[in-house]
């Protein structure tokens, strides 16, 4: 008795996995020639470094690209990881959706254990070759080498060959090599712009390529601390879905609803899980929490249940989540990674870089970075460059759909001094901005990992993340235009003026006049000047205050200094005042007309990127009189410290004069 | 060129002076300044006693207090000393000379000659001297004059040369002098009816051909564009001692109206010596905006430039009357503007037969 129904039945075959990745590649990302490069590449060095940092191996990765046809790459990656054991190297690269980190609620590189299987599939497909794969683990005296494909229908790895092999030099790591159809290209969206980008945000890691030319580009280990390792977390309650709840209590091996609740999520107490249990409606020392079914399981939650779950852990208040799941790159090394990187175009200013504390979204804890580089090389007349990236990986396409480029693009730029035409839009100027996302689950626009969806918390917090940056990019930028003014003023005083006075008086036959009326006259300020240069391991500060103003000047200054590593020895001018987070005071009684005076300091043992621009404040005297530094905001808290006005600044008599210089229009208009 | 005349003494003297107050003044610990009148168009007023128009009252301070001032009062230093050595030692140079003698001044330095020569004016302003009692000079400008008029000049070697710009003259004419004052270029006498002094070297060279200097009695002089101040002087010597009357005749854009203004009304430039450089009476025959539509001219469109210049022009004193300000507001309507040389639409003749005549007859100073 055949049944239509049983005749369709017979033809509906299981698609396996691979076979279903086979038809639809440009999920992978696989669409393009360029781009399954660059994402053979990207999947193996993903792995690499995961490999090295959880086993707390500071990472070495080796990229080669030789082009075998016209069409043709061989790609070899090879880390210093800690190897992986022969029995499980077949699975690991040849069969899709196999790896240990599917399951974890934890920041890691890959995430579903598609990546290098999807890739070594993909060059078999382009290319009917095997991947080679040579490993070897530390404590075993020789390496495997397998040369092995992926047997699509069923989703299993097919060995052709292994055998033992001797890894000169090499105490542990992997290698792998596979051949693929692509194309080589330079520019935006290249494997060289991949490495580079890899490089920046892993400055932990030394990075070698070699590119079909045979050119050799390595990016040295900028800094030899391994990013902490992250821990697993269970999932945090908040924006739960309804069905992973249900998936978790069937799978649960808790024996209540309380402890179900305490132990497989993260952040609730014994007392949450009763209250929880209480708005729920439900016993909390209640055994049979699987999903009601009638045959099975007729005792078991019902549906209304586990809404009613969802409703009372929207209810009730629960802690955020911890954040030794996450793990920033952090200020100092973000920093030295763009300097490590961006050597070539000299830039003049890296703004100090911005991690947020983490926050959740659905139940992930994320947390949001931003570095930006301003000046040098950069083009002054083109869109700014955007560096997005996710868990220490560089995202290079679908940059227009990414929540990273919506959150720059809805923030107002011109307030932080870049272009931008009616306040949106991706900026003009000579900089570029960072961003990285870390988080447990990135969530991306799809499996191909090239955009961050646009969650509203978490484009939120890239935008507060971007306008904190954007006001220390201000602060500079303010900076710098008040220095070049006050450096124009110099030239004026220091070599216009004595050229004019000695001119005038070579003509007029008299002695060359003292200057110093006029010089403060024109100046009429305390100009304070600063610079910190780091050599040999410390910090050398130096704060000069000039007193161009026509009269003796007092004043207080302020600074912001790591106390650890200030040096005492041989100082000329102590500070007055030395407060345990750093806040110093320097009372400079009497600065002469027309004098300056110097506070030179060190500072010893401190990273570079600890200390690179001067925080200078003033009190005790008029702020209009001075350039170069700040009146002292209110929360300073100055206490033993007589602050004492000075009277204000004489106004010249300032005629309302028009500058005869500036009315240049008449010279052409005849 | 001997022995320093009375003009360059005065020059040492007022030069000394600006020296001196700059030195003074930082002697005195205040910031050093020159005060000069403004050259703008804002700043020029209708001077009835000369019927041109002069600086007004308005000042503006050069100061020491920011760069470009600085620089300024800087390399006026450096030209004063510039101009006491040369004539102590019986020099003169060109303001192009000036410019790259100023290559020696290290910081000092003019970026431009715009910048030197404006410099001279703003000296000549201050001292109410002329840069030639400066000794300097432009460069030869080499405007030319054909008509019946016979002057005498000293040429290089002190010798009087006495030349009928009609007939010992070439089909280039006569080349005016950068100077035209009395001591050197002298008036004697002239047998024509008017000047007709023209904007383009196509059309005075087109009045040339045509004979329109010996058919209507005319001295042509070519203004070759905006007009040297010698050109703009020696026409107002022919006005003003010849006692002949002066016609423009330009193209018909923005850029002539101004300079019909700078020779009948006084450049804003230079606007100090107005009255030895102007000649009130000249009259402004075309072409006109209202030409283009009689005529049915061929046209270009305005430009922006072109557009930004009629609209500064609505706004200069020296167009505030009605026909200038119909002239302007129609050329805008018309958005188009016409050359001289495009009356050659109706033959190589047009011009001379009819246009001129026809422009000419309504002011009465055109008899055959």
């Amino acid at each position: 008795m055949s049944s239509i129904a049983e005749e369709l039945a017979k033809k509906q075959k299981e698609i396996s996995v691979s076979e279903f990745f086979e038809r639809n590649r440009q999920i992978l990302g696989f669409d393009s020639q360029v781009k399954s490069l660059i994402m053979g590449v990207k999947e193996a060095v993903d792995n690499s470094l995961d490999a090295c940092e959880e086993a707390g191996i500071l990472p070495e990765v080796m990229v080669r690209i030789e082009r075998i046809d016209k069409d043709e790459y061989k790609v070899t990656v090879e880390d210093n990881g800690p190897g992986i054991i022969k029995k499980a190297i077949p699975n690991v690269f040849g069969r899709l959706l196999y790896g240990s980190r599917f399951h974890a609620v934890r920041q890691s590189r890959g995430q579903q254990g598609i990546g290098i299987s999807a890739t070594v599939m993909f060059g078999q497909i382009t290319t009917g070759k095997a991947t080679t794969v040579r490993s070897k683990v530390a404590n075993e005296d020789v390496a495997w080498e397998l040369d092995l494909i992926i047997n699509t229908k069923k989703n299993m790895p097919e060995v052709l060959r292994e055998e033992p092999v001797i890894w000169d030099g090499k105490p542990h790591g992997t290698s792998v090599a596979f051949y693929m159809n692509g194309r080589y290209l330079s520019g935006k969206q290249s494997v060289m712009e991949y490495m580079k980008q890899t490089a920046i945000v892993n400055p932990h890691a030394r990075m070698i390529f070699i590119d079909p030319e045979n050119r050799k580009i390595v990016y040295e280990r900028a800094s030899d601390d391994l990013p902490p390792a992250t821990k697993e977390i269970k999932p945090h309650p908040e924006g739960l879905e309804l069905g992973r709840l249900i998936n978790m209590a069937n799978e649960t091996k808790q024996k209540s609803l309380s402890k179900f609740l305490v132990n497989d999520f993260s952040r609730i107490s014994d007392r949450l899980a009763d209250e929880i249990c209480k708005k729920a409606g439900l016993d909390p020392g209640r055994s049979n929490i699987k999903l009601q079914d009638r045959k099975e399981n007729p005792n078991g939650l019902s549906l209304e249940d586990f809404k009613k779950i969802i409703a009372a852990l929207g209810e009730v208040k629960i802690m955020a989540p911890q954040t030794d799941c996450l793990s920033p790159i952090g200020g100092n090394l973000i920093r030295k990674g763009l300097k490590n990187v961006l050597t070539d175009i000299k830039p003049e200013f890296y703004a100090h870089p911005v991690t947020r504390d983490p926050k959740v979204y659905a139940g992930n804890p994320f947390t949001v970075e931003v570095g930006i580089v301003y000046g040098g090389d950069l083009p002054k007349d083109q869109p700014v460059q955007i560096l997005r990236f996710a868990n220490r990986v560089p995202l290079l396409y679908q940059q227009g759909a990414c929540a990273i480029t919506k959150a720059i693009e809805s923030t107002d730029w011109r307030r932080y001094g870049l272009e931008q035409r009616g306040g949106e839009g991706i900026p003009y100027g000579p900089a570029i901005i960072l961003v990285h996302i870390a988080s447990t689950k990135v969530p991306f626009t799809s499996e191909a990992k090239e955009a961050v969806a646009t969650i509203p918390e978490l484009q939120a917090e890239v935008e507060l993340a971007l306008k904190i940056c954007g006001r220390s990019l201000k602060t500079h930028l303010n900076k710098k235009e008040t220095k070049s003014k006050t450096k124009a003023k110099f030239d004026i005083v220091q070599v216009i003026l004595p050229l004019i006075a000695s001119k005038s008086a070579k003509i007029v036959g008299k002695p060359v006049p003292q200057l110093s009326g006029t010089i403060t006259k024109i100046m009429n300020v305390v100009w304070i000047d600063d610079a910190v240069v780091y050599e040999k391991g410390r910090h050398k500060v130096r704060v000069t205050l000039y007193n161009y103003t026509p009269r003796s000047q007092k004043l207080n200054l302020h600074m912001v200094v790591p106390k650890e590593g200030f040096d005492y020895t041989g100082l000329q001018i102590f500070p007055a005042e030395v407060k345990d987070d750093g806040k110093m005071t320097w009372e400079l009684r009497s600065i002469p007309s027309t004098q300056k005076v110097d506070i030179n300091f060190t500072l010893k043992g401190l990273d570079q990127e600890a200390y690179d621009e001067n925080e200078i404040y003033v009190s005790g005297i008029d702020p209009v009189l001075v350039i170069g530094a700040d009146p002292l905001p209110g929360d300073w808290d100055v206490k033993r410290l007589e602050i004492t006005e000075t009277a204000p600044a004489v106004a010249e008599e300032e005629e309302d004069e028009v500058d005869y210089d500036e009315q240049k229009e008449a010279i052409n208009d005849d | 060129m001997t022995e320093a005349n009375s003009g360059q003494k005065k020059a040492v003297d007022e030069l000394h002076k600006i020296a001196e107050s700059i030195y003074n003044q930082i002697d005195d610990g205040k910031i050093p300044k020159m005060t000069l009148p403004l050259r703008t168009k804002g700043n020029i007023r209708f001077d009835p006693k000369h019927n041109v128009w002069k600086y007004g009252k308005a000042t503006g301070a050069r100061t020491a207090k920011k760069t470009n001032g600085a620089m300024m009062l800087l390399r006026t230093m450096y030209v004063l000393e510039l101009i006491e050595d040369m004539i102590d030692t019986n020099k003169s140079s060109t303001l192009r000379e000036m410019y790259y003698i100023s290559e020696g001044w290290d910081k000092a330095k003019f970026h431009s000659q715009d910048e030197s020569n404006y410099l001279a004016e703003d000296l000549e302003i201050a001292t109410s001297c002329m840069r030639e009692d400066f000794k300097l000079r432009p460069e030869e400008n080499g405007a030319s004059v054909i008509g019946n008029i016979t002057i005498e000049e000293f040429d290089r070697k002190g010798r009087i040369k006495r030349i009928n710009c009609l007939d010992d003259v070439g089909d280039s004419g006569y080349g005016i002098p950068y100077n035209v004052e009395s001591d050197k270029v002298k008036l004697i006498e002239s047998g024509a009816q008017f000047v007709i002094a023209i904007e383009t070297g196509g059309m005075f060279d087109r009045l040339v051909e045509n004979g329109f200097a010996e058919d209507y009695n005319a001295i042509l002089v070519h203004l070759k564009g905006q007009p040297a101040r010698s050109t703009r002087r020696f026409i107002k010597r022919l006005n003003e001692e010849m006692k002949l009357p002066v016609v423009v005749f330009t193209d018909g854009d923005p850029w002539s109206f101004r300079i019909f203004a700078s020779v009948a009304y006084g450049a804003i430039k230079t606007a100090h010596i107005s009255e030895y450089l102007a000649t009130p009476s000249a009259e402004y025959i075309g072409i006109t905006a209202t030409d283009i539509t009689n005529y049915n001219l061929p046209t270009d469109k305005l430009t922006d430039r072109d557009i930004q210049a009629l609209h500064a022009e609505l706004k200069d004193p020296r167009f505030a009357d009605e026909n200038w300000r119909n002239e302007i507001e129609t050329m805008l309507k018309l958005n188009k503007k016409a050359e001289q040389q495009a009356l050659a639409k109706y033959g190589l003749d047009y011009v001379t037969d009819k246009y001129l005549p026809e422009k000419l007859a309504p002011l009465g100073i055109m008899k055959r």
